[in-house]
């Protein structure tokens, strides 16, 4: 599948690479452009980039497997992103976790949200959804799904 | 326990991110000392003022800032570290949704005292949100032309927490995968694509505007005086109400986990505290007994103040349990250069499940020591220590309930 950035992306590319002093340093911008155009980054979006930042398309390859907010793949059902770690923990994030395992979403057990103090979290699409009970999970998912 | 809020003073404002409510309570204002002191006299101040990293390490600031050259032919670059994803930290979050414009006009001083050009903010990608009301105070500032001599850019990570650590961060910035580098002897700025580059974390900066207004005796009049100032300490876990409430240093701990924090939660006692996020010792609650938050009286225990975002534990939490918990984020974000912390991270979180599934030796309680001894202080950065000092901790302290799981 042939990927080109969108006209605005190309936009926003060209005013960020005068912010730097090298086009190396665009590589997560632009990782972050595509993900948003498209879902997912696929390997003609990779070679997009590679032409952007002169990075080599292999390395853009072991950039974006580095960081988990990246997917190579398309995503189909709603994502939901779980806190696991301890505070979440200690306040019931594994009940959270329990209840969402019936609900039509793929859920990511995800590390530390910074969110702590408003313990269980969870986070879906770019959004915290903070002191979370069943009920509440409820009447998210009843709104998203 | 007296309050002082130095970055937390407008926080409890409504609309405190608009440029217009910042500069009717003082924002700003700090900007006009530029006239009359020179770069290197404000990097004297910051020195003065005793002011340490708030992002973990506590490193003086004037120190690093006076790192920075002067007269240098490569261009010098701020680079504010708000990677926030030490496990129980949530205080740069609220700075940067409550007060972005104290951070923003902490980076106006900051780029003028070593004449930078340009910052850049690294946050987290979990922060969209947070982010995009940081963009819309830095649009606001702008607008208004307080950013002619600098330009600031946010930079968007994307789920790693190695990024935090600022070598990894620079490499991340550069565009490759956030490998921490090896550490040179002598000291010596950071390198940013070669460049002379400041990091710091995002609270160290949002106290610079006080410092270079009032002076820096005044930002002593609180704290200690090895630990000057105060922090954005925060509490989470069994505790009634959790959150982000700055003190000064010295503070007593279980007199701010009663006063700020409620109290624990559903009147249980308290068991242990781990103080500055979950690469500090753990402690347990006879340790926190008369015990103050600076960096000397942790020390002093054996842990370390961290980030100063307190997690609490009560009477009935299993600390096996927490230890296997802490494990699997190590586990999961180890950057895997070296071998000690890419095999040790996931061998002890195996070990711990083993032992929690009750199918765990004495032996294994050996070799979790034994792995601790690896990964201590063999490897590029301190990521594999601090797992050492986690295991070692709750191993000695809490010996007994790992005891039980495997007789
Ligand atoms: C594994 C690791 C993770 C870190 N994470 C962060 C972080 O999320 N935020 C931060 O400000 N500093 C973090 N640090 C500390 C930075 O390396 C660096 O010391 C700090 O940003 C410097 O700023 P300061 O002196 O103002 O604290 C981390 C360090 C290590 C070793
Ligand atoms: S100690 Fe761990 S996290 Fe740090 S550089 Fe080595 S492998 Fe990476
Ligand atoms: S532990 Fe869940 S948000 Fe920090």
């Amino acid at each position: 599948m042939s990927f080109s950035f969108s006209q605005e992306n190309l936009e926003k590319i060209a005013a960020l690479k005068k912010r730097y002093p090298s086009p190396k340093a665009l590589c997560l911008p632009c990782l972050w452009l595509v993900q948003y155009q498209e879902g997912y980054i696929s390997l003609d979006a990779i070679d997009a980039i590679s032409e952007q930042t002169t990075i080599p398309p292999m390395e853009v390859y072991r950039v974006a497997t580095f960081y988990t907010m990246f997917h190579l793949e398309k995503r189909e059902k709603l994502q939901v992103d779980v806190c696991k770690t301890l505070s979440c923990k200690l306040c019931g994030a594994d009940d959270i976790l329990q209840h969402l395992e019936s609900k039509d979403v793929t859920i990511n057990h995800v590390e530390c949200l910074g969110s702590c103090g408003t313990a269980p979290v969870m986070q879906i699409n770019d959004k915290n959804y903070e002191n979370l009970t069943i009920e509440k999970v409820e009447s998210i998912l009843e709104e998203l799904l | 326990m007296r309050e002082c809020k130095i970055v937390s003073k407008k926080f409890h404002l409504p609309n405190s991110h608009t440029l217009s409510v910042a500069r009717k309570n003082g924002g700003y204002e700090a900007l006009e000392k530029l006239k009359e002191y020179s770069p290197t006299q404000i990097v004297a101040i910051i020195k003065a003022s005793g002011l340490r990293g708030k992002g973990g390490g506590g490193a003086s600031a004037g120190e690093k800032w006076e790192l920075m050259p002067q007269n240098s032919e490569k261009p010098s670059f701020l680079v504010v570290n708000c990677d926030e994803s030490e496990p129980g930290t949530f205080k740069d979050r609220q700075i940067i949704s409550y007060d972005p414009h104290l951070l923003i006009e902490g980076i106006i001083i900051t780029c003028y005292a070593i004449k930078a050009k340009q910052a850049y903010i690294y946050i987290r990608g979990e922060y969209k949100e947070y982010q995009d009301i940081l963009q819309g105070a830095i649009d606001e500032a702008y607008g208004a032309g307080l950013l002619n001599a600098c330009d600031i850019t946010i930079h968007r990570g994307a789920g790693a927490y190695i990024c935090g650590e600022k070598s990894a961060l620079l490499e991340s910035l550069e565009g490759k995968r956030g490998h921490p580098r090896l550490k040179p002897k002598q000291k010596e700025p950071e390198w940013y694509f070669g460049n002379p580059t400041l990091v710091n974390n995002v609270e160290t900066i949002a106290s610079v505007p006080f410092i270079v207004q009032n002076g820096a005796e005044a930002y002593r009049a609180f704290g200690t005086q090895k630990s000057p100032g105060t922090l954005l300490f925060a509490m989470s876990g069994h505790i009634n109400t959790p959150g982000v409430y700055e003190a000064e240093f010295g503070t007593n701990m279980l007199e701010y986990i009663e006063q700020y924090g409620g109290g624990v939660k559903n009147g249980k006692k308290l068991k242990a505290v781990i103080p500055g996020g979950v690469s500090c010792g753990v402690l347990t609650a006879k340790e926190c007994e008369g015990l103050t938050l600076d960096y000397e009286a942790l020390r002093a225990v054996g842990s370390t103040l961290g980030t100063g975002g307190m997690i609490v534990m009560d009477a009935d939490t299993s600390m096996p349990e927490v230890l296997k918990n802490i494990l699997e984020f190590y586990h999961e974000e180890s950057c895997g250069q070296c071998t000690p912390c890419r095999e040790g991270s996931g061998w002890s979180d195996k070990i711990m499940k083993r032992v929690l599934d009750g199918e765990g030796s004495k032996e294994d309680l050996e070799k979790l020591f034994e792995l601790a001894d690896t990964m201590n202080g063999k490897t590029i950065c301190v990521f594999a220590p601090s797992i050492s000092i986690v295991l070692l901790s709750f191993l000695t302290k809490f010996r007994k309930e790992f005891e039980a799981l495997v007789l």
